[in-house]
């Protein structure tokens, strides 16, 4: 079982919530995955059209909310978000994004280590979406982080673990959860993340954009829980020479 | 009297509350947040916290999300 902060979860998929053709959608694309974990970022209300709202159609009983920081630029202003996302949602739960370039939305990680050390002393439960940086993961495991989230590739980019060999170091040196976040857009990326020895994954658009995304999102739960399984039985070493499958013995008759 | 809700100024009558404002744009007070002059308001603030000419609210909400 993944456990963070305390709280234990049955499903190593997190979800997303963005980018779904509408919250119907949304709402039976994460029954299916399975999930327990979904994100959820803060927007101004639009005033146009006040009816518009998500949370009428996620089930608070049945999903931790992580509210997001996205948008934020610096540590600022993702602690002005964490603090709405509080009241908002009345959890300390938060995933910490702070991306200044819109371009690549690459995190920042200066800002996100001072916003991550500001809000643990504020009583926030912290997982930082960070850089496959492993000196970065252990110093936001320092200043109270709660989980670790390397990003696999850039946000929405579907470009898989792009960051497999530091992601792997991550994963062996953190005595906190890694939840590898962003990039994965397929199950068999998602997969390969469990294989490595992550705790969980995060995903959102490979699923909401899908042509199915309910049957995406249960392709993803059994990508998950394949890598999991596997992770756990132990994978063989690769290796560059053959080692015959079938018994080298018992071919005399041959000869 | 007037106010800027959310980038927008509006023109609201005086005396006004919080939900006053709230009902009038139709939004359910548990699903929103308000921060009125750079404060986060608790919602049984929203009862009591009088709107003041040229008041600066922001009304959140939570959306989808990665």
């Amino acid at each position: 079982m993944l456990t963070i902060a305390g709280k234990t979860f049955g499903s190593r998929l997190f979800g997303g919530t963005g980018k779904f053709a509408s919250p119907e959608v949304m709402r039976d694309a994460l029954a299916a995955s399975g999930t327990e974990m979904v994100t959820v970022a803060l927007r101004r209300v639009d005033l146009a059209d006040p009816a518009d709202d998500i949370m009428q159609v996620l089930d608070r009983a049945r999903y931790q909310l992580l509210p997001n920081t996205s948008g934020a630029r610096d540590a600022r202003e993702a602690i002005r978000l964490a603090h709405l996302a509080r009241a908002a949602g009345s959890t300390e739960w938060l995933k910490l994004e702070v991306t200044p370039d819109p371009r690549t939305l690459l995190p920042d990680p200066v800002e996100t280590l001072a916003a991550t050390e500001e809000l643990v002393k504020e009583g926030f439960i912290v997982l930082p979406y960070m850089n496959a940086d492993p000196i970065l993961a252990l110093r936001l495991q320092d200043v109270g982080a709660a989980a670790v989230m390397p990003l696999g590739a850039p946000i929405g980019t579907n470009q898989g673990i792009v960051t497999a060999f530091q992601v792997r170091i991550i994963i062996e040196q953190a005595r906190v959860p890694v939840v590898v976040d962003a990039g994965l857009g397929a199950p068999s990326h998602a997969a390969q993340a469990m294989e490595m020895g992550a705790d969980a994954v995060l995903v959102n658009t490979a699923i909401a954009v899908a042509g199915d995304p309910v049957r995406m999102a249960r392709a993803f739960a059994m990508a998950v829980e394949a890598g999991r399984e596997a992770y756990e039985s132990g994978l063989g070493e690769a290796r560059v020479e053959a080692d015959a499958s079938s018994p080298h013995a018992g071919l005399d008759f041959l000869r | 009297m007037k106010i800027i809700c959310n980038g927008e100024e509006r023109t609201i009558t005086p005396g006004s509350k919080v939900c006053d404002l709230l009902r009038e744009l139709a939004l359910d007070s548990e699903a929103v947040v308000v921060e009125c002059d750079g404060a986060i308001l608790k919602r049984p603030e929203y009862d009591t916290h009088l709107l003041a000419d040229g008041s600066v609210l922001e009304l959140i909400r939570f959306v989808g999300g990665g």
